[in-house]
């Protein structure tokens, strides 16, 4: 478990994290938001290490972050880069060997990592000639060369096609599967609602929301619910305790004041004719970021 | 994946030395370098065999002489390449073939010969034979004054092109590593001042190597075309050379790599670094213009900058005393400390500040 308590970094006189703290879990995916500037990226590089921080503390299994600890996080900057003139197989056995590993280690997950994204034809190439996609593949792997327990992932979907994003999220899922504590960052907020376990909702410097996601949506969730009939549903303008909000012949969307109302109305709608779907409607993940970004 | 994971974790020098290897690796793999460098050592060579040769040539002069005359020439013979003739019309002979410049013949007032030549008096000759009195000089020179420039011209040059070759090199890849966004991917790895460290001794080391591999030129060449003598005053202060530039070279590194760190592309490198390139430039321009003025040659020698030049002309010339270049050394070893200090810090504050050009003074906060 990785536990952030109190984190807080200023620039000049300007605070960009205040009391910034939540954990990730290993075993599972945590999804963090926020708008840009928000300081995700502060967060992560404190996380790393490579930037200080001005007050708080990073613990993993409650024992503050070592630099030894930190040979062991996997970091995916959102500045992507690499050598340009080194060999793409090189260079992960490079990052490797900066990470501890022997040589003939080094090379040899390096060799099997870079089969498994697809890179096997392209172990001798010099970086600078792959492919946008392929050197972010070559990015993922020397953030995962070394068999991380952590993992820190800024964007790491940012400019991936849909077939890329579904690799790196098989990747991602596959050693959060392995026990690692994986960490991401994303503007895409479907992907993050997709993929994530846990959440962490980042704004103006403060945590505005964490947790899993399941909680977060029931937390966030209004009753809304979503009627399919076979009659015309007007009349549901005139139930008490019920506010529609879109309404088309036999569709409509409303939010109820309380679980009854919602129950009366589906009694009278089956009552009425034939009902497709009833189903209360979970709120996105794009929903709750707005409301609790505000 | 279930490979073995890392048993412990590098220690500094071992990342160090990683970071150095590479650092090697990726200069010895430009084709730029390699030949830049096949062109300076084949330029070494070819000026200590010319030189060589020029000194070796034989510059006698060739002269015919009877039995009568030899004894006009026989207190300068060392200058000359005697051939005897049977008599006066054999060695006039030997001048009109053009065997030799000039002949000696019985006859004439009042020195008993007279000088034949072909169309113009030989006037090197006539200068030998010339009786000139006794000279004494009240300031004597150890060394020829030509020698004295080269030899300063000479590690004046191979300072300056050695430092800023490899200052360029450390501060490119300096940037580099800014520019391509990797730097952060190595500091979250190792530690800022290990990556400082692998650079500056790396570089260090290809500038030692290209250092030794001139001076290795110049003894052999200096042995194969017979100049020992020249060898044996060069050894002394080719050895202080090295090392001077070892340390020399160690103190610019870190201040290169530093003002590197505070730009974040190839295009602004100059606005940080020029400063440092005429802190290199300056020994050469010095020693050229001033390797005649013991006073200029003295403070040279003790600033740390110019040291790695100035002291080793000064023990060329026997101008410096036997603690002079411990000395001189002290300071240049403490110099270097502070500098891979300030550095280090320039470099740990800059390294991720994107965009603009970080200011000095925001660099050197703590």
């Amino acid at each position: 478990m990785l536990e952030l308590t109190g984190i807080t970094k200023s620039y000049g006189g300007r605070r960009v994290l205040d009391d910034v703290g939540f954990t990730v879990a290993p075993g599972r995916l945590t999804g963090f938001v926020g708008g840009n500037g928000a300081g995700k990226t502060t967060t992560m590089r404190i996380i790393l290490g490579v930037l200080a921080r001005d007050g708080g503390t990073v613990t993993l299994e409650g024992t503050e972050v070592t630099a030894a600890d930190r040979r062991r996080f996997g970091y995916m900057p959102e500045e992507r880069g690499l050598y340009p003139k080194m060999r793409v197989l090189e260079h992960v056995v490079y990052l490797a060997r900066l990470h501890g590993f022997s040589k003939p280690d080094a090379t040899a997950r390096a060799t099997a990592l870079l089969e498994e994204l697809g890179l096997g034809e392209r172990l001798n190439d010099n970086i600078e000639t792959l492919s946008l996609g392929n050197q972010q593949r070559a990015q993922i792997a020397a953030a995962l060369v070394h068999d991380p327990r952590v993992l820190i992932l800024d964007e790491p979907f940012s400019g991936l096609d849909p077939l890329a994003v579904d690799v790196v999220a098989s990747v991602l899922q596959s050693r959060a599967a392995q026990g690692a504590a994986v960490l991401f960052s994303s503007h895409q907020l479907d992907v993050v609602e997709r993929l994530c376990d846990d959440l962490v909702i980042i704004a103006g410097g403060t945590i505005r929301a964490a947790g899993t996601r399941d909680e977060l949506r029931s937390q966030h969730a209004q009753r809304r619910f979503e009627l399919v009939s076979a009659g015309d549903a007007g009349w549901l303008r005139d139930e008490p305790g019920i506010e529609v909000l879109e309404f088309d012949g036999g569709y409509a969307l409303f939010d109820a004041d309380s679980d009854e109302a919602a129950q009366r109305v589906l009694r009278r709608a089956v009552e009425g004719g034939d009902v497709a779907s009833f189903a209360p409607r979970h709120p996105s993940l794009a929903q709750i970021f707005k409301e609790v970004i505000q | 994946m279930t490979a073995p994971t890392p048993s412990s974790a590098p220690s500094f020098a071992q990342s160090v030395w990683l970071v150095t290897e590479r650092e090697i690796g990726s200069k010895l793999r430009s084709k730029a370098f390699l030949i830049s460098t096949g062109i300076l050592f084949a330029i070494a060579l070819v000026a200590v065999v010319w030189g060589g040769f020029a000194a070796q040539s034989d510059s006698r002069i060739p002269v015919a002489v009877t039995a009568d005359t030899a004894g006009a020439v026989s207190s300068i013979e060392d200058a000359l390449e005697i051939t005897e003739a049977s008599d006066a019309d054999a060695a006039r002979d030997l001048v009109r073939s053009g065997e030799v410049d000039a002949a000696l013949v019985p006859g004439g007032e009042p020195f008993g010969y007279t000088v034949v030549a072909d169309d113009a008096p030989p006037s090197t000759l006539m200068q030998l034979l010339s009786v000139t009195p006794p000279v004494e000089l009240l300031t004597t020179d150890g060394v020829d004054w030509a020698l004295r420039y080269f030899v300063s011209l000479g590690f004046g040059l191979i300072f300056f092109m050695a430092a800023l070759t490899f200052g360029s090199t450390i501060a490119q890849s300096v940037v580099e590593e800014k520019q391509t966004r990797v730097v952060e991917l190595l500091i979250s790895a190792i530690p800022t001042r290990a990556l400082l460290a692998g650079k500056v001794v790396g570089n260090t080391i290809l500038a030692m190597g290209q250092i030794i591999g001139l001076a290795a030129i110049a003894i052999v060449g200096l042995t194969v075309t017979d100049q020992s003598a020249l060898l044996t005053g060069l050894g002394a202060p080719l050895v202080w050379f090295a090392v001077f530039f070892l340390f020399g070279f160690i103190l610019l590194a870190a201040l290169f790599a530093a003002a590197a760190a505070m730009v974040s592309r190839q295009e602004d490198i100059g606005s940080t670094t020029t400063p440092l390139t005429f802190l290199v430039m300056a020994p050469y321009f010095l020693v050229i213009f001033f390797n005649d003025n013991p006073v200029v040659l003295t403070i040279m020698s003790y600033v740390p900058f110019s040291a790695p030049v100035g002291m080793p002309v000064r023990v060329f010339l026997g101008e410096a005393q036997w603690w002079e270049p411990l000395l001189s050394l002290v300071i240049l070893l403490a110099t270097c400390v502070a500098a891979i200090a300030i550095g280090a810090r320039i470099y740990e504050n800059s390294l991720l500040r994107m965009g603009a050009r970080v200011k000095l003074a925001e660099a050197l906060k703590a």
